[in-house]
């Protein structure tokens, strides 16, 4: 890899395929798991239903109950602040519409790239925020472990490296790219085996908990 | 082909006033983002130079970059320089042919030895590779080119091949093309890559050197700043479209009839650096992009193989569908085995389980 070119191609060919396959591997093999080893069969009769439950509780636990919020304002305010941002620049941006079309066949509207740009650069002083307050704030501190502020940098970076890509504050372009594809492949090859997971799991133990206490019967 | 004249008489020689040469001489002052104070300058320097001789070597090439540098269909002041540099060996230009042709060579070598500028359309086998996939009056082009490198004053790859090694480079190489920089080390090397490049590029950097005696400001891949200095994208007149999220995604819907972005159909813009978007094609007629195709980087190193031309430049270059269904289904067994062996350990340790009784409890109390 003498030149930035060669680079690019490398992280767009070769370390593409590699990173999304030790993250389809890893995810697949922890989601089936836990769907596997499910439960032991219940032999009571439930008073109430599943499903109804569940996703309630998928609501109700992504948004903060007043006590929290009144708790922990910063907590709350830049935590969704941050993950809205994430999913709308990973999700609506147009280049990326285009690589995810180009995997699963999917796609759908993008939203204009100054949107995108203001929303991603919100999203990078959001992210800032959330780090200083994690250093300053004592219990924060005292909880928080090495891999805490490893998926932090880990989450950083794609962001970061996008922005600069986008505004070509890298010279030149191809490395710029290079690196903003790079440090996605990282954030996907430690996702399954990091607390990253939570992209995928999150919901499903929301769903789950909800639906635990919705069913209202027995199960061992 | 001796250089007596100077390139001021050659010129009026051939019917180039007074004033289309300071049009020429302002123009590529502006073009090699000089000030203004510097076209007096530039015509004094022009007008006295004499013509410098120009040994041009075709290696692994398409004939392409001559074509692009020579068919311009009116003669203009910069195809003038072009042909009345002393070209004193050209294949596809050349009169002479066979001995008398390489004679020719050997002889410009020989009276501008240290002075003559070398000229290189087309990569080369490199040394560690077969000679024999490109040789010339039994010569391989390694030999010729180190050979000719000698008495060089500089050196000028003209082309993506000849800059970055270009379609023969690309995978899997058979010849083991290299590209020129990788061979000359001791002399100025500009690469003026394109495929074909800008032909006021070459003449822009001709006249640079005619003028100062040395070659132009370069960028990180030694092409010269004030052409390559700048994306396509950053210049692309189609770039509001980008900017407001309208793109054509076919070549004959309703954003490529009103000319949208071309982002979703392949264009490269974003990672090519060049001046066709300023200078454009066909004596400023148009270019790729104005016509409706997506920017293919051809003055990149490995544009070949940086994926389809009209894949998106987000897409991935490898089978990634492919890897992602394969690691998918390797992960999903991987945990229906983790599952399958959690589930044994579990039922194992049942069998094995051995009750406490109370009487037991209580004896050990």
């Amino acid at each position: 890899m003498s030149n930035p070119m060669e680079f690019l191609l490398w992280t767009k060919g070769p370390m593409f395929d590699w990173a999304l396959a030790i993250f389809a591997v890893g995810l697949l093999a922890r989601i089936v798991e836990i769907f596997m080893l499910g439960r032991k069969h219940n032999y009571a009769a439930p008073k109430g239903g599943e499903w109804g439950p569940g996703f309630r509780t998928m609501i109700t636990r992504t948004v903060a109950d007043t006590g929290t919020f009144a708790r922990a304002p910063f907590d709350v305010v830049l935590g969704i602040v941050w993950h809205v941002g994430f999913l709308i620049v990973l999700l609506l941006f147009i280049p990326h519409i285009e690589l995810i079309n180009s995997v699963l066949g999917l796609g759908w509207p993008g939203l204009p790239n100054p949107v995108v740009d203001a929303i991603s650069a919100v999203t990078v002083v959001a992210l800032i925020a959330v780090l200083v307050h994690r250093i300053t704030h004592p219990v924060k501190k005292h909880i928080s472990t090495v891999e805490d502020y490893l998926m932090w940098i880990v989450t950083f970076l794609p962001l970061v490296t996008g922005y600069l890509a986008y505004h070509r504050l890298i010279n030149p372009y191809p490395l710029a790219l290079g690196l903003h594809i790079f440090s996605v492949e990282i954030f996907l090859i430690v996702l399954p085996f990091t607390k990253l997971t939570h992209i995928f799991t999150a919901f499903i133990a929301r769903w789950y908990n909800g639906a635990t206490f919705g069913r209202k019967g027995v199960e061992s | 082909m001796a250089a007596d004249k100077t390139l001021g008489e050659s010129l009026r020689e051939h019917g180039v006033s007074r004033r289309g040469f300071l049009k020429f001489c302002a123009a590529t002052a502006s073009m090699m983002a000089l000030p203004p104070s510097m076209v007096p300058a530039i015509a004094a320097a022009l007008e006295k130079a004499k013509r410098p001789s120009v040994i041009w070597l075709s290696f692994q090439e398409c004939t392409g970059c001559t074509e692009s540098l020579t068919r311009s269909h009116s003669p203009t002041v910069e195809d003038l320089i072009f042909d009345h540099i002393s070209l004193d060996y050209h294949h596809t230009l050349q009169a002479a042919a066979g001995d008398a042709a390489e004679h020719a060579r050997e002889q410009a070598m020989k009276e501008n030895f240290g002075e003559y500028l070398v000229v290189v359309d087309g990569s080369l086998p490199g040394p560690g590779s077969n000679p024999g996939y490109s040789t010339i009056a039994g010569r391989s082009n390694l030999q010729i080119l180190e050979e000719t490198l000698e008495g060089a004053a500089a050196v000028v790859a003209v082309g993506t091949c000849a800059a970055f090694g270009g379609l023969p480079k690309a995978d899997p190489n058979p010849t083991g093309a290299v590209a020129v920089q990788d061979i000359v080390k001791d002399k100025p090397l500009i690469n003026v890559s394109g495929c074909p490049p800008v032909p006021m590029v070459i003449t822009g950097v001709l006249t640079h050197y005619l003028t100062f005696g040395q070659l132009p400001e370069l960028d990180q891949y030694r092409r010269p700043l004030a052409f390559f200095g700048q994306s396509i994208h950053d210049r692309c007149y189609r770039r509001p479209f980008y900017d407001k999220g309208l793109f054509a995604e076919t070549f004959d819907d309703e954003g490529a009839q009103k000319g949208w972005c071309l982002y979703r159909l392949g264009c490269k813009g974003p990672m090519a650096y060049n001046a066709c978007a300023t200078m454009r094609w066909n004596a400023g007629t148009s270019w790729p992009i104005e016509a409706g195709h997506p920017c293919i980087g051809c003055s990149e190193p490995d544009f070949w193989d940086a994926g389809g031309f009209y894949n998106a430049l987000s897409v991935p270059t490898g089978n990634t569908t492919g890897a992602l269904l394969g690691a998918g289904l390797t992960g999903a067994i991987l945990g229906g085995a983790a599952t399958a062996l959690a589930k044994k350990k579990s039922k194992t340790e049942e069998t094995k389980r051995e009750p406490v009784k109370i009487d037991e409890l209580e004896q050990k109390l």
